[in-house]
């Protein structure tokens, strides 16, 4: 049995371009990268929201009102849901003027039972350092 | 010889980050490497066939055709591409479609993993 640890960091606000979805999108494929694999092995992803990056994850989003297509918000609910390990950059929150009653935590109300975790950056750090590949975003 | 897999999301036009990957691509097929190029986002834009090649913008058609006969393997993200009109009867000769686990299982085994966000 072997593992791959893949990093997603995400680094650039929502909606002004597609990259933050599109890191959701990949690391929540996660979860059918079994197809592709033998036996046992497995690709595990975190994600980490970092500098404006962090701005992704305020809770409320109002997309599918505005736009007509599933908030960022959403797939940060759906990583969740599908286990993956969410952090966010606390400084960089504080940064903006935000704490933890401004994101989204938790998708309790789909079933969820994973937490997003709101770290010091050197959490984040540790995490870049654990995982075989970066994928910046 | 090792496995290098790329990913990129810039668009064929617009940006020189597609340009970049491909001779990166070619590059490594020459030392003798496996690469695989994942193409997401506006990236999927390379896997048009009929490009038209003009000297203000970027064409990579005739060089990833190419670099296939070569060995690159070069898969464009379903839905990307789907969302954006370049449907499997517009798809260059030779470039797959998968969902995004295809890239996930690329990583898997590769030696290195370059990942090109998008704009």
């Amino acid at each position: 049995m072997a593992t791959t640890k893949l990093g997603f960091i995400v680094q650039r606000p929502g909606y002004k371009s597609e990259n933050p979805k599109l890191a959701l999108t990949h690391a929540i494929a996660s979860q059918s990268v079994e197809i592709y694999l033998d036996d046992d092995d497995e690709v595990l992803c975190d994600v980490a929201f970092i500098g404006e990056g962090v701005l992704n994850c305020i809770k409320d989003q109002k997309a599918l009102d505005n736009y007509q297509f599933n908030s960022t918000e959403s797939h940060v609910k759906m990583a969740l849901l599908c286990d993956l390990n969410v952090l966010v950059c606390k400084e960089d929150l504080e940064k903006f003027g935000m704490s933890e009653s401004d994101i989204v935590l938790n998708a309790e109300e789909m079933g969820g039972d994973m937490d997003v975790k709101v770290v010091p950056y050197e959490e984040i750090t540790k995490m870049m350092e654990e995982v075989n590949h970066l994928l910046f975003f | 010889m090792g496995k290098l897999t790329i990913g990129c999301f810039a668009s064929l036009v617009g940006s020189t980050n597609l340009d970049f990957a491909v001779k990166l691509a070619g590059a490594a097929l020459d030392k003798g490497h496996k690469v695989d190029l994942w193409v997401s986002g506006n990236g999927t834009m390379l896997s048009l066939e009929k490009q038209r090649a003009f000297k203000d913008y970027s064409y990579l058609e005739k060089p990833v055709k190419e670099l296939m006969e070569k060995g690159l393997n070069v898969t464009a993200c379903e839905a990307c591409a789907e969302a954006r009109g370049y449907h499997d009867d517009n798809t260059l000769e030779g470039v797959k479609r998968f969902s995004m686990d295809w890239y996930l299982g690329s990583t898997f085994d590769a030696d290195r993993v370059l990942h090109i966000g998008g704009e």
